[in-house]
């Protein structure tokens, strides 16, 4: 994994506030926390000269493939919805306490991260999920209750 | 608003929380339920012959003709499986082998007979699936895997749910601990609590246990660790509500149940413990329990001009290698794959008339195959859970297959 300081060496160094950053060492700090993305950067992104770097920076951001926006991956092959991290997942006990939370059918499916389909285990509302948004925490409640680690965070 | 929910026949959980979407009588997505139950819903059906006499497509009256004839000449007729039937199929399948005179047997004579036997007879404490989600704080399996048999057991009744006096769940209030030969995907879960003992070493593990509850030094002749025994001892006697479910890797290991029997009886004098079998198929415990309210016992008997015989030269396995029976009525079961070759072997000699939803290696070696609906997706009915609890159920698709119970029934009319 990269840090700010080499994120920033790729960058125009110009510190063109374009982005809305007040410089080019703040936008990488910004592009670590992922609150910006290399696509906020004008100057790197419209410019020939840059296009190394954008390629570059674009293939570290770029979301691992099957990954959610919180990099949740879900293995198909390995899952055989046992339904362990349906009910252990705190939002969705918190969402849906006598639904998921008690081990029955979910009652409010709009609101749960994890819910069972055709025997698989599925993610969804990942605004729910407590790996999301400012506030995240490195919540590991699905990863710790898979008896075939069918689920990975990336 | 109320959802229609589905029942799961796929294990002997019974899962009753199964959201079904169908199409022109074919199942296309399950909802809540694991791989085991979507298998069973979607893609239960295989075989495509409907009626077979000699591997021939025949019709129904043909076929269920010949299955008449077969067991009317046979001199004592075996009649095998019922463990994926519905209560009122078995009832059936229990009259007509008290008119034939026939040995009749399920897979518990070979799996948690005993067991379940000594629960119907009250010699066991048991409780409820529902009563361990609400209470219970230990929870051990023994010689079994229900992350693999039993998918949804942990995430639906043991040990992740919130139950009503359990609201802190799995991370605080619970206790999951596995005993095994192996390091099972349960044993996973368990994390700490696993604790590994050697092949057929349960007897002496029990027994070391039952000194650590006494408060003696455990020992074992495979050394295992006083320590950690004690330590187990320890959260055992500390159980407010304990469950023990066991599976046939400790039934198998043990000569006969009294280690079982000596540690139920310590453990509730020291705390409340509860035990329950693991039955592996959807309505194994309602065979045991509806032939125990007929005759007295639970598998294993021979009907013999209206009084019954019950011994363990009447089960399945013992009959075929003395070759006693002459002719097998085989309804959803394959003893052709479950049972040793060498006993196997001997059911290639008689007629076999098998009833089932798919294509077995038994229906291929039958001389009449009957296929029929599928018991809780294609035909409604009644099954018991592996607590004792019965639940009921309705068709999810419809079909044109008829069900165990009408072919049963139209056998006993032919005959």
């Amino acid at each position: 994994m990269t840090n700010a300081m080499e994120l920033y060496q790729m960058l125009p160094k110009t510190n063109c506030k374009k982005c809305g950053k007040t410089s080019c060492m703040a936008f990488a700090v910004a592009l670590m926390a992922h609150e910006l993305t290399p696509e906020d950067c004008p100057p790197l992104k419209d410019e020939p000269k840059y296009k190394e770097n954008y390629e570059k920076i674009s293939e570290i951001f770029k979301p691992s493939e099957g990954a959610t926006e919180t990099g949740l991956i879900v293995h198909e092959d390995l899952c055989f919805g046992c339904g362990n991290c349906v009910v252990a997942c705190p939002p969705n006990v918190a969402n849906d306490p006598y639904g998921v939370g008690s081990g029955n059918a979910p009652r409010n499916v709009n609101k749960l991260v994890l819910t069972v389909e055709n025997g698989i285990v599925k993610a969804q509302n990942l605004g729910e999920c407590r790996r999301f948004g400012k506030n995240k925490i490195l919540c590991n409640g699905c990863i710790v209750t898979c008896p075939v680690e069918a689920i990975e965070f990336v | 608003m109320e959802k229609n929910y589905h029942v799961c026949t796929g294990c002997g959980l019974l899962c009753d929380d199964i959201e079904v979407e169908s199409e022109k009588n074919i199942v296309n997505k399950v909802y809540t339920a694991c791989r085991v139950g979507v298998a069973h819903m979607k893609e239960a059906r295989r075989a495509e012959a409907d009626f077979l006499v000699d591997n021939k497509p025949v019709d129904e009256d043909t076929a269920t003709r010949e299955a008449a004839s077969i067991l009317k000449n046979a001199r004592n007729p075996l009649i095998f499986g019922l463990g994926t039937s519905t209560n009122e199929t078995q009832k059936i399948a229990i009259e007509l082998a008290k008119k034939i005179n026939a040995t009749l047997d399920d897979t518990s004579s070979f799996c948690l007979g005993p067991l379940v036997e000594a629960l119907i007879q009250d010699k066991l404490k048991t409780c409820t699936l529902d009563d361990i989600r609400n209470k219970a704080d230990v929870i051990i399996y023994w010689g079994t895997d229900p992350s693999d048999s039993h998918p949804r057991q942990l995430s639906k009744h043991t040990y992740f749910p919130r139950g009503s006096e359990k609201q802190r769940g799995w991370e605080e209030e619970r206790t999951a601990i596995a005993i095994d030969v192996r390091k099972s995907h349960t044993a996973k879960i368990c994390g700490n609590y696993f604790f590994q003992i050697p092949p057929k070493g349960d007897a002496e593990f029990i027994d070391a246990l039952i000194a650590g509850l006494s408060g003696k030094l455990p020992k074992t002749s495979y050394n295992y660790p006083p320590k950690k025994l004690l330590e187990l001892a320890n959260i055992l006697k500390g159980a407010k509500f304990g469950v023990i479910f066991v599976g046939r890797g400790l039934i198998y290991s043990l000569e006969n149940l009294e280690p079982l029997f000596k540690l139920m009886k310590i453990l509730n004098e020291k705390s409340n413990f509860h035990l329950i079998p693991m039955v592996g198929n959807c309505n194994t415990m309602g065979f045991n329990k509806n032939l125990f309210a007929e005759t007295g016992y639970v598998n294993s008997i021979k009907f013999e001009n209206g009084t019954v015989k019950h011994g363990p030269e009447y089960s399945v396995v013992e009959s075929l290698k003395a070759k006693t029976v002459d002719a097998a009525l085989v309804i959803g079961s394959d003893p052709l794959l479950i049972l040793p070759g060498s006993i196997a072997k001997n059911m290639l000699e008689i007629p076999v008339i098998s009833v089932d939803h798919c294509e077995t290696l038994t229906s291929k070696h039958s001389k009449v195959y009957i296929n029929t609906a599928i018991s809780g997706v294609e035909a409604g009915g009644s099954a018991i859970r592996m607590d004792g609890v019965k639940v009921s159920f309705e068709p999810v698709i419809e079909t044109n297959h008829p069900s165990e119970e009408v072919i049963l029934k139209k056998i006993m009319e032919a005959l």
